[in-house]
């Protein structure tokens, strides 16, 4: 187990390279109103971060990450483009008793900038792997802008689109949604009998609770609709499943998905924008040639990136976690920033010093 | 040293604890006024009887502060993360039998599953501008069970009792709460989502895995296991 004292200076080590690239250090309180995290990542956050309570704010949470906090003072008081950098621990609790520490330090960088996006993803990759050059690590990375791209051009229903895109951070049930509506899996149960009713609201009973009569015919209405609809074709759901399995290094994903592109042409923007990242990674000295890409990265992860997703791994080490992540969250900030109205894309990537320092000591025995 | 089994300390399931080990040829009984929370083995030397509420059994059987304890399956699921660590389950006893189930108002005529509980979510929680309410006790025992079928976009709200009303007072959208003939959910205009239940519930008797065992308990339990015919 490494000293504290030493986690705490190789974080402020960690800091001082990314002040020195013009990031401005902020702090971020400890304790978080829960009501933001609990909206934005649901009941399941719950499990994982550490709920208290104030007799005055109520709920609150340990901070389970930086990025919201940020995100927030960056929206309410920062000037455009910005570049942050951060200190200090995050909590997460594990339920199950694993060997992960349930405290610990992550060192920051995030960039908030809407004229060059691409760029941006560059700069960050490229100064967390300058970070951790000392160590050989792996890198991988991902693009979910890729997938939303290709959900989003799916000739199928509006509905049937949102409810693929609502639940593509849940594999599990994306894919069981996406057997459903190209026919390749049964009704869910009672569902054909419920639309074979002249009358389904006979026998119902009395309507009770906020959920308004209205609300059961809409959706009554809506899966008739969905009955009606044309499966999804065979040819895309192959075409999606793709897209998920890619896992080749950038150059030949690059002409895989050109490849793809032609069946599917919704995602042809977000292949070029995939490979004018490779460029801009490419001149700020990142070896894209054997830069592993993987189809189906950064969609089990907490966090709420959406466009381009890496991490940094020690391959000899397979035990710890990895020691650097990051993306792009456009989306967290037109959530976040709803009520004022304004968004602005963001990237950034978190690195653990406490595992850089493990792997340095590692190396020195 | 002695071994201390911790057992409900009234009503049914109380009674069928004892009646289960009396069948068995280990006496269960309380001793002193009806009152007095006061009991005792007999056929069966260097046992303590401890009487305790049922809720409490699966965190003194985690603390080892008693080495053997009848309790619901569901409880100790609930109240103990990783439960295996901590405990093992030494006979289930064919009794206290309930299912931890899902319920939602009748009239959803449209949610007969998780599948549909969870479109009815998103569409509620656009409507209504926060996430559905389920009312529950079980908190760990729902969000894992959620968690694990894709569902999102709901919140748990807690209710210790009567939860089967918070729908009705329109403090909650659906229940999540043990059942064994659903006459209190069907009173309360509510039905139980398709599928199996979260949890099928029964009164267990469960071993500390971190309770003092050493020679004497082991002997003791050794002696115990054989009268009860299991496998300790």
């Amino acid at each position: 187990m490494t000293d504290k004292a030493q986690i705490r200076s190789e974080a402020a080590r960690l800091m001082a390279f990314f002040e020195a690239k013009g990031a401005v250090a902020v702090e971020a309180d400890i304790l978080q109103p829960a009501g933001t995290f609990l909206d934005l990542y649901g009941e399941d956050i719950r499990g994982r971060a550490f709920v208290t309570h104030d007799p005055i704010r109520g709920e609150a949470m340990l901070r389970p990450d930086f990025t919201v906090p940020v995100v927030q003072m960056h929206m309410s008081d920062g000037a455009e483009p910005a570049r942050y950098t951060y200190m200090g621990e995050v909590f997460r609790a594990q339920e199950e008793s694993t060997h992960r520490a349930s405290e610990y330090f992550q060192v920051g960088y995030e960039v908030f900038d809407r004229d060059a996006p691409i760029e941006a993803d560059a700069e960050v990759f490229a100064l967390i792997q300058d970070a951790l050059s000392p160590l050989s690590l792996r890198a991988a990375t991902g693009d979910m802008g890729l997938l939303l791209a290709a959900v989003r051009g799916l000739k199928t229903t509006d509905r049937r689109r949102a409810a693929l895109l609502r639940h593509v951070w849940r594999p599990r049930r994306f894919r069981a949604l996406l057997d459903r509506f190209a026919g390749r899996a049964p009704l869910p149960e009672g569902r054909a009998a419920l639309l074979a009713k002249d009358d389904p609201m006979q026998d119902a009973g009395p309507q009770i609770g906020l959920r308004s009569a209205v609300e059961i015919s809409d959706r009554i209405e809506a899966l008739r609709e969905d009955a009606a609809a044309a499966p999804i074709s065979t040819q895309e759901v192959e075409l999606l499943d793709d897209l998920l399995a890619l896992r080749e290094t950038t150059v030949n994903v690059l002409e895989h998905l050109r490849d793809i592109a032609v069946d599917m042409p919704a995602i042809a923007d977000a292949v070029d924008r995939l490979e004018a990242r490779a460029e801009a990674l490419a001149k700020r000295g990142v070896d894209v040639d054997n830069l592993d890409f993987e189809g189906s990265y950064g969609r089990t992860s907490m966090e709420y990136y959406d466009g381009f997703v890496f991490g940094f791994y020690a391959e000899t080490r397979p035990d710890l976690p990895p020691v650097a992540t990051g993306g792009r969250y456009d989306a967290l900030t037109s959530v976040l920033g709803r009520a004022k109205g304004h968004e602005i894309p963001a990237v950034g990537g978190v690195i653990r010093p406490e595992i850089v320092l493990e792997l340095t000591a590692g190396g020195a025995k | 040293m002695t071994l201390k089994i911790g057992v409900p300390s009234k009503g049914r399931l109380m009674e069928k604890t004892f009646d289960w080990f009396g069948a068995r040829g280990v006496e269960l009984a309380r001793t002193g006024s009806d009152r007095e929370y006061a009991a005792a083995v007999n056929g069966i030397d260097g046992i303590e009887l401890v009487l305790l509420s049922a809720g409490e059994i699966p965190r003194e059987l985690a603390a080892g502060r008693i080495h053997l304890g009848v309790t619901g399956s569901d409880l100790v699921r609930e109240k103990l993360g990783s439960w295996q660590d901590k405990v093992s389950e030494l006979a289930l006893m064919g009794f206290g039998h309930a299912d931890l189930i899902i319920a939602v108002p009748k009239c959803w005529v449209d949610v007969n599953t998780l599948d549909d509980l969870d479109a009815a979510a998103a569409a509620f929680r656009a409507q209504h501008g926060f996430r559905l309410r389920i009312a529950t006790k079980f908190h760990r025992l729902i969000r894992d069970h959620l968690r694990d079928h894709g569902v999102a976009d709901y919140q748990l709200v807690d209710s210790q009792g009567a939860t089967e009303g918070t729908v009705k007072n329109e403090t909650a959208e659906a229940v999540a709460d043990i059942t064994s003939t659903g006459e209190t959910l069907r009173a309360n205009h509510l039905k139980i989502l398709a599928g199996k239940p979260v949890h099928k519930s029964q009164a267990t008797l469960f071993k500390s895995r971190n309770a003092d065992w050493n020679e004497s308990t082991r002997a003791t339990l050794a002696t115990l296991s054989e009268k009860l015919g299991i496998q300790s």
